[in-house]
């Protein structure tokens, strides 16, 4: 016990210093520069994703094209959540500028509550799409029509497990340097899962429904 | 021990309120201002694309095509600038930089692996196949 004490004590200065140290270099920051790169890369997964659903798009191997399936509802409704969770996820943001944590706590609660009701959507209608026989086994078009998907939609899961961790990090430490910096990475991650779902209600739904 | 954490938290702190707030004036979370603008504008160019397509008042669905991507593209810009704040001055320009180049990747990726793969379905097209074995000996 006496033992682990002071071990603890010092992997929590350790754990400061390096981080103060990531952050002397005046106004710019290597974790939040770091963390777009790691998101652009993300952005390249993406494209690749875009770019197989997009050679695949026509391959319906007889079988249902997205034009008989689809609702458009659903994906209008899922579109709008997902722009709501974005600007709470602002207000949050706005709050911890201001330093108001219970503020920081509501709006990161809501935010998690809009991404939950969009995945239960998305997976409500991969069950429905399912049920009329578009497995992601019925041909190539379906493949990549759940790849791409469903990439989209772990992200956002991700992204919830996340906000639940930064919802207990902010209660136990308050809105100190570092997690701070956390809730700027989760925001970058949050906005950009957006921009995706642009591109997927875009080329996926929209122009799907116009082949 | 207590002395010392207690003096590491208040350096924390300074550090925290002075540093952190004056370079997050110019980076990470823009202003009330940015984000309702952004909504605003992201509603407008979301509702459009779908009431052309669920509402088809465009007869020719070529052109319906062209102006649903046309305002993906300015909602991504939008998108872009109101919510994720990148611009000339963020990190000195690296995040703008990296932007760009992501996109010219996501081009070249996407636009070339559909130019690549229409070439080759048009070139073996079983017509053709057929065709060549018909004139093998």
């Amino acid at each position: 016990m006496a033992d682990i004490a002071p071990t603890a004590g010092f992997d929590r200065d350790t754990f400061h210093l390096i981080e103060k140290d990531g952050h002397d270099g005046g106004h710019s920051s290597p974790v939040l520069l770091g963390f777009w790169i790691y998101l652009m890369s993300d952005a390249l997964i993406f494209a690749s994703l875009f770019a197989t659903y997009g050679v695949l798009s026509t391959s319906f191997a007889g079988g249902p094209t997205p034009r008989e399936l689809f609702h458009l509802e659903l994906v209008a409704l899922n579109t709008a959540i997902l722009l709501f969770s974005s600007i709470t996820y602002g207000f949050g943001m706005l709050a911890m500028e201001e330093g108001r944590q219970r503020s920081v706590q509501l709006w990161l609660a809501v935010t998690a509550l809009l991404g939950i009701a969009f995945v239960g959507i998305e997976l409500y209608e991969f069950g429905v799409l399912a049920s009329e026989g578009a497995t992601p086994q019925r041909s190539g078009y379906w493949s990549g029509f759940y790849t791409l998907v469903a990439t989209h939609g772990l992200h956002v899961t991700t992204g919830i497990l996340w906000i639940g961790l930064m919802m207990v990090q902010v209660a136990k430490r308050g809105l100190t340097l570092v997690n701070k910096r956390r809730l700027l990475c989760l925001s970058m991650f949050w906005h950009f899962l957006d921009v995706v779902w642009i591109g997927v209600f875009t080329f996926v739904y929209l122009l799907g429904m116009l082949r | 021990m207590s002395a010392s954490t207690d003096h590491a938290d208040g350096e924390l702190h300074a550090h925290s309120g002075g540093e952190l707030h004056a370079h997050g004036e110019e980076h990470g979370h823009g202003s009330k201002k940015s984000y309702l603008v952004g909504f605003a504008l992201s509603a407008v160019l979301t509702a459009i694309p779908f009431w052309l397509v669920m509402a088809a008042p465009l007869a020719n669905p070529g052109l319906t095509a062209v102006l649903v991507i046309l305002l993906a593209i300015a909602q991504i810009l939008v998108h872009t600038i109101c919510f994720l704040h990148v611009n000339t001055s963020g990190e000195g320009g690296w995040t703008l930089l990296a932007y760009v180049f992501t996109g010219v990747l996501l081009l070249i990726t996407i636009c070339g692996s559909l130019w690549i793969m229409y070439h080759l379905n048009t070139n073996m097209m079983p017509g053709m196949m057929s065709a060549q074995v018909g004139a093998a000996p």
